[in-house]
Formats: structure tokens, C-alpha cells, sequence
């Protein structure tokens, strides 16, 4: 058999699986789909003490065989063996929270009467402790009659022991290949059982001081609550401005350093052209907005991985049932900040269909990553940086207008479809909020890391071709001496025809050229003004300018705040449209996302230029 | 009494669920937490905004937040 054997981690959410797989697989993992469903797939390779690797994979949080969400079908298909495509996993590792065993062991013994390879991980041990509680792992491993191993994956505690203990399963697996099934129970046996196996592994529960109780008076306070999380929303807003600025400037540095050399080194001519203006002004203006992304999802992660979103959650649901959505539906749209992909795919866990159809339609409306680059051009180009308060800056202020004016449209957006296209009944709102915890940073860099690959790879494809693509059409054919290069090239002609159609809402043919091959991605409009303004300098000098420079020399006041409000809606990004049809099963839904958001762009975009004149900006 | 007029961090106990009132996907997860007939719980929070809704229900050593409209379907009594 040349397949690597596999084993699966299995849990209750919040168990604490996800910090464990990545201790136990290190940097080495692999985030896929599933087939045919957009579940995340992680997998990674554990090396067994024999220096065999086997492969382990992270399975979705669920709380028992018989769920109903899509992530919770995946578990349920994958550990039984029938997800077509992917191998039965030979050993089974339970993850349980040694804090919350009268729960979790509800879903374990229904794993462990499948009678398949098991091992449970008694993680999160630690958190027990701090709760006063002192457990006996023997006691819960002749109740299971399965291994049980005290672990703390954010510490690193009894991980070899766990390596072992999966090591024996598999080899045991290997010698005994027959399921030694045990009589199911149903669900309140299971219940019953739960409690007693947990009250006889409690060896003694000494009064507790719930650091989460305390923190939650003042986290869910009705009064502070929502401060907090209003203020820590604008401390990221403001932070991803600010602290990304010198790695900004670090970044571009690089990319003029490189094409110094590049105009050294390769003779003047369309090589040299293609390099400079298509390759490095295009690519590069779009990697220096790196460090603001990665600052954006390190507050993300720290607040998933912190137990901090299920509150923001819960402070929201209120507000998000006003227009007829649930406080699960915040998590997607937050994440949405981020990326819309990973927001549409994470509302697989919003059970009723309506609320989740209504989630994914407006979850383009949040303010993401690739409109950074875009805003942050524009901003840092036409709006001063001057403070207007206490810390506070006018750049930064504009920036969080932004993304209000995205957050109150998606809110608009909502009500609207809930009593129209998406009518149903009102939607539940029922979630565990798990304890707090420190997250490890260890966990945190490589959430980070694998989310800046994603961008990173998408510069280097999806906007690779794009600019480069552009830079084609820019640059053929030759312009005539004295002709502008630009006016004379394909895209100049075909940015002609489109530019009579944005010419009422304040758009100028250079933005009409940067508008089609911003289709691919948003960010990509930055690359393609940077591109464009490189081939139709009159010399290298002024080629060389800073894009802002160019912008602010070329564009009025009203026609950047029309940009800017485009932005906030114009669905362009392919991949958001392709995972919106996936979730949907259908073109239907994705066309009339992209109807509305075009629609919407275009009606505020001309309001916003009409409204600047007339203010005489 | 129902469960969502108990007051905030006073414990009772789940004696009935209307479970007409539930969507079988609501029932079903509620279950899945814990939320039964017969378990106890305590209202620890309740939400922010009018309404008071959603509220935050310790179960066993779980926080579990549901809506209003799910605890009115909830009869307890005080224990």
C-alpha cells in the first residue's frame, strides 16, 4: 500500500484541536478543500518515534455524528469512511477539554463505540488546573477503555507521549484491522454516562476563579462591552495604517532598488521596458501592501484564537438581528475584512439557509485586504496627513469612514433581501463562547504565515498575468513620435469605449483602463494605474514618480472620492464570484451579487462626484 | 416560569421545552450543548442592546448564548 497512513483529530469545537495539530505537524501542513464542498482540508505529516510519517489531519470542530451543518458532514463522512476520495483514517485522536469533560465526552463515546483505533488527547489541562480542578487520566482511560494522554498543546506538554500513544494505535491498527463496534446509545445514555465517567476522573474541584466569568462581567457588560469592541475595532483600523508604514516603505524601497538594477543591467529597450514598468511597477506596487494585511489578520487570529469573536458575537447579535441576521453571521463579515473567500466559506457554520445566503451576499460589501492597496493610494495621495485630535488622523479617519460606509451598506443590503429575495423565518442565534485563552504565538505565526502565502501567491499568478497582460495592450502598437503611447495602444482604445459609460460618475479614461483588468482582483486597479502611469511618462524621471504623485497630479479631488466610493461596493474579484457559485451551487446567486454590487458602485460613485462638485471640493 | 425571566445569575433547572417553538436544527444543536430537560443552568449575561437579547446561559462549565426566543420556550424552576 503506498498511501500514507492516516489519522484524524476529532473534537468538540473549541477543544483546543487546531493549536494541537499544529504542534504536532509543526510548519508542515497543507490546507486544501475537500471535493465538491468548500471545507477546509488541513493535513500535515507526523513523524512517529519509528521516523514513519503519517499523516494527520485537523477535522472540522463538531458535537456529534449526527450534525447537521456542512463542516460537521465532513467530520461525520471522513471518520466513518465514506467521504469519497478520502481514506478511512486509521487511528482516531479524540480531543477533549480537560475543563469541560461533561460535554465533551458526550461526543467521544460516540466515537469510541465505532470501536476504531483511538487515542484521546486530555488537552487544555492546564486551563482545568487554573479552574481548580485535578484530574485522573487513568480513571478516564478505564472508563473509555482507550489511551488518554494529558496534553497542552499551547505549551508543548505531553506531546511526545501523545506521539507515542498514536504510534501503538497505529500499529495495532495495522495487526487487527476488525472494528470491535460497541452498542450505541443514544443521546441522553450518552449524557448520563458523560457526567458519571467525568465526576469519577475528578479527583477534586476546589473553588474556582473563573478568570473567564470575571473577564466576561466585563467584556459582555452592556454598557462597556460594546465599547470595548467598538474601540478595538478602531485600534485596528488605525494600526493597519499606521504601524504597517515603515515595512511599507521598506518594501517599495526594495522594489525601486530592483529596478535600479534591472535598468543597469538589461540594455534600454521593450525587455527592459517589460521588467520595469510591466513586471516591478505592477507586482511591486501591489506586495507593499503586505504588511497592513498582515497586520489586519494578526488582530483576527489573536481575537478567533483569544475566545474574544464569539463575544464580539454575541454583543453583535443583537444588532445583526435588526436586519434579520444572527451574531454568527459577524464572524464571516469580519473575517471578510480580511478576505471575502475564507469570509463566504466560514459561513458554512450558520445553520439556516437563508441567513447564510443573505451572509454570503453581502459579505463582498466588507472592506477587504485588496482594497487597501486601493484606498490607501488614494488616501495617501489626496487626503492630508494632518491629525485631527488626539492621535487621531485624518488619513486614518477617512480609511474607518470607508469602511463604515461598507459595514452600514452590507447592513442596508441585508434588511433589504431579508424581506425580499431571501424572505424566511427570523434566525436563531445559539454558540458556545469558549474560555479565554492566551493564544501561543507560535499559532498566530502560522495562521499569519499562510495567510500572506495566499496573497503572495496571488501576486505572483492572478496579478502577475494581469499586469502583465496590461502592460501588452498598453504597449502595442508602438505609438507614433509624439503620439502618447497609451492613446495609441489596445487598451487606450478599449478603455475609449468604456470611459463614455464612467464618464458621469467623474471617472477618467485612466481609471476605465484600470477598471478591466481590476476584474481579476482589486488590488490589481493600483498595478495597472502604476503600470499605466510608467508607460505614458515622458522620461524616466518622471516615470519614477511615486504612483501618488502621479495620481495627485492627474486626477481631481471629486474624482478620488468617486474612486473611492466605487470601491466600496464594485464586486471585482473573480475568486470571490467562483466561491460564491461554489457555496451556491449555481450561477444564479453569484449573478445577482454582481448585479446589485455594480449597480450600487456605479449610483453611489456618481453621488459622491456630483455631491464633491457641487461642495465645489 | 420561563427561562428567560429567571433572574440574571440565579440557577434553575429545565423542567420542560416546548419544542414546537424550536426549528428541529435549533432543538438538535441545543441538545447537541447540553441544553436538556433537566439540566441546570444560570443566566449569566444578558445581551447588550434592547431587549437584552441574546442571553449568555452557563451549562455545566460551558457559556452557551441563545436568543430570547429560545429560552421563552424553556420552562424552569429555581434551584
Amino acid at each position: 500500500m503506498s498511501r500514507l497512513r492516516t489519522a484524524a483529530l476529532v473534537g468538540n469545537p473549541n477543544a483546543g484541536k487546531s493549536a494541537l495539530f499544529n504542534v504536532l505537524t509543526g510548519a508542515r501542513q497543507k490546507i486544501a478543500n475537500y471535493p465538491g464542498v468548500t471545507v477546509e482540508r488541513k493535513a500535515g505529516r507526523l513523524i512517529l518515534p519509528s521516523g514513519e510519517p503519517l499523516e494527520l489531519i485537523d477535522l472540522p470542530g463538531s458535537y456529534g455524528l449526527d450534525a447537521t451543518s456542512p463542516d460537521e458532514e465532513v467530520t461525520r463522512k471522513v471518520v466513518l469512511g465514506e467521504f469519497e476520495g478520502e481514506a478511512r483514517p486509521e487511528v482516531i485522536v479524540i480531543v477533549l477539554d480537560a475543563s469541560n469533560l461533561e460535554q465533551h465526552l458526550v461526543f467521544a463515546q460516540e466515537i469510541v463505540a465505532l470501536g476504531r483505533p483511538v487515542v484521546v488527547a486530555l488537552n487544555m489541562v492546564d486551563l482545568a488546573e487554573r479552574d481548580g480542578l485535578v484530574l485522573d487520566p487513568r480513571a478516564l482511560e478505564q472508563a473509555l477503555g482507550v489511551p488518554v494522554v494529558p496534553t497542552v498543546a499551547v505549551r508543548r506538554r505531553g506531546i511526545p507521549d501523545l506521539v507515542w500513544a498514536i504510534s501503538n494505535a497505529e500499529a495495532k491498527a495495522e495487526a487487527d484491522s476488525h472494528d470491535h463496534r460497541q452498542p450505541h446509545l443514544t443521546l441522553p445514555e450518552r449524557r448520563l454516562a458523560a457526567r458519571n465517567i467525568a465526576k469519577a476522573a475528578i479527583l477534586s474541584e476546589t473553588a474556582q476563579h473563573k478568570l473567564h466569568a470575571r473577564l466576561d462581567t466585563v467584556l459582555l457588560n452592556p454598557w462597556l462591552g460594546p465599547l470595548v469592541l467598538f474601540a478595538l475595532l478602531f485600534v485596528i483600523f488605525q494600526a493597519v495604517f499606521a504601524w504597517a508604514t515603515p515595512f511599507a516603505d521598506a518594501l517599495e524601497g526594495l522594489v525601486a532598488w530592483l529596478a535600479e538594477g534591472v535598468v543597469d543591467v538589461v540594455p534600454a529597450g521593450l525587455v527592459q521596458d517589460f521588467l520595469v514598468e510591466g513586471v516591478l511597477n505592477g507586482v511591486g506596487s501591489v506586495v507593499v501592501f503586505l504588511p497592513q494585511i498582515v497586520i489586519l489578520f494578526a488582530f483576527i487570529l489573536f481575537m478567533e484564537a483569544s475566545g474574544y469573536m464569539a463575544r464580539a458575537a454575541f454583543i453583535m447579535d443583537r444588532l445583526m438581528a435588526y436586519v434579520g441576521l444572527s451574531g454568527r453571521s459577524f464572524i464571516p463579515l469580519l473575517s471578510s475584512f480580511a478576505c471575502a473567500i475564507p469570509g463566504i466559506m466560514a459561513t458554512r457554520s450558520i445553520a439556516d439557509p437563508k441567513d447564510r445566503l443573505t451572509t454570503i451576499l453581502i459579505a463582498p460589501l466588507m472592506t477587504c485586504s485588496a482594497r487597501l492597496p486601493v484606498y490607501a493610494v488614494i488616501i495617501a495621495a489626496f487626503i492630508p496627513n494632518r491629525s485631527v485630535g488626539v492621535g487621531v488622523g485624518l488619513q486614518g479617519l477617512v480609511l474607518f469612514a470607508l469602511y463604515v460606509a461598507g459595514i452600514v451598506g452590507a447592513m442596508v443590503v441585508a434588511l433589504v433581501l431579508r424581506r425580499s429575495v431571501t424572505q424566511g423565518a427570523a434566525s436563531g442565534f445559539i454558540m458556545e463562547l469558549p474560555k479565554y485563552q492566551l493564544p501561543r504565538l507560535n499559532d498566530l505565526l502560522i495562521g499569519l504565515w499562510q495567510r500572506a502565502w495566499v496573497f503572495l501567491r496571488r501576486a505572483g499568478t492572478i496579478i502577475f498575468m494581469a499586469t502583465v497582460v496590461l502592460w501588452i495592450l498598453l504597449s502595442f502598437p508602438r505609438a507614433l513620435p509624439g503620439e502618447s503611447q497609451v492613446d495609441a495602444s489596445i487598451a487606450g482604445k478599449l478603455a475609449n469605449g468604456l470611459a463614455v459609460v464612467v464618464e458621469p460618475i467623474g471617472f477618467n479614461r485612466d481609471i476605465a483602463l484600470a477598471l478591466i483588468p481590476a476584474m481579476a482582483a482589486r488590488e490589481v486597479a493600483v498595478a495597472s494605474l502604476a503600470t499605466t502611469y510608467a508607460v505614458d511618462a515622458e522620461d524616466e524621471e518622471e516615470a519614477a514618480l511615486a504612483l501618488g504623485d502621479q495620481l495627485s497630479s492627474r486626477w481631481s479631488l471629486p474624482t478620488a472620492l468617486a474612486f473611492l466610493a466605487w470601491f466600496i461596493f464594485a464586486p471585482q474579484c473573480l475568486s470571490t464570484i467562483a466561491v460564491a457559485r461554489r457555496e451556491t451551487n449555481g450561477w444564479k446567486w453569484p449573478a445577482f451579487m454582481v448585479a446589485y454590487l455594480f449597480a450600487l458602485a456605479y449610483i453611489f460613485a456618481g453621488i459622491t462626484y456630483w455631491s464633491a462638485l457641487a461642495l465645489g471640493l | 416560569m420561563t427561562l428567560d425571566t429567571l433572574p440574571t445569575s440565579q440557577s434553575g433547572r429545565i423542567t420542560a421545552i416546548d419544542w414546537s417553538l424550536l426549528a428541529p436544527e435549533e432543538a438538535q444543536r441545543l441538545r447537541a450543548l447540553g441544553i436538556d430537560e433537566g439540566a441546570e443552568v444560570t443566566i449569566a449575561h444578558r445581551g447588550v442592546f434592547a431587549g437584552r437579547d441574546p442571553i449568555a446561559l452557563e451549562v455545566g462549565r460551558m457559556t452557551v448564548a441563545i436568543r430570547r426566543s429560545h429560552a421563552r420556550a424553556m420552562t424552569v424552576e429555581a434551584a
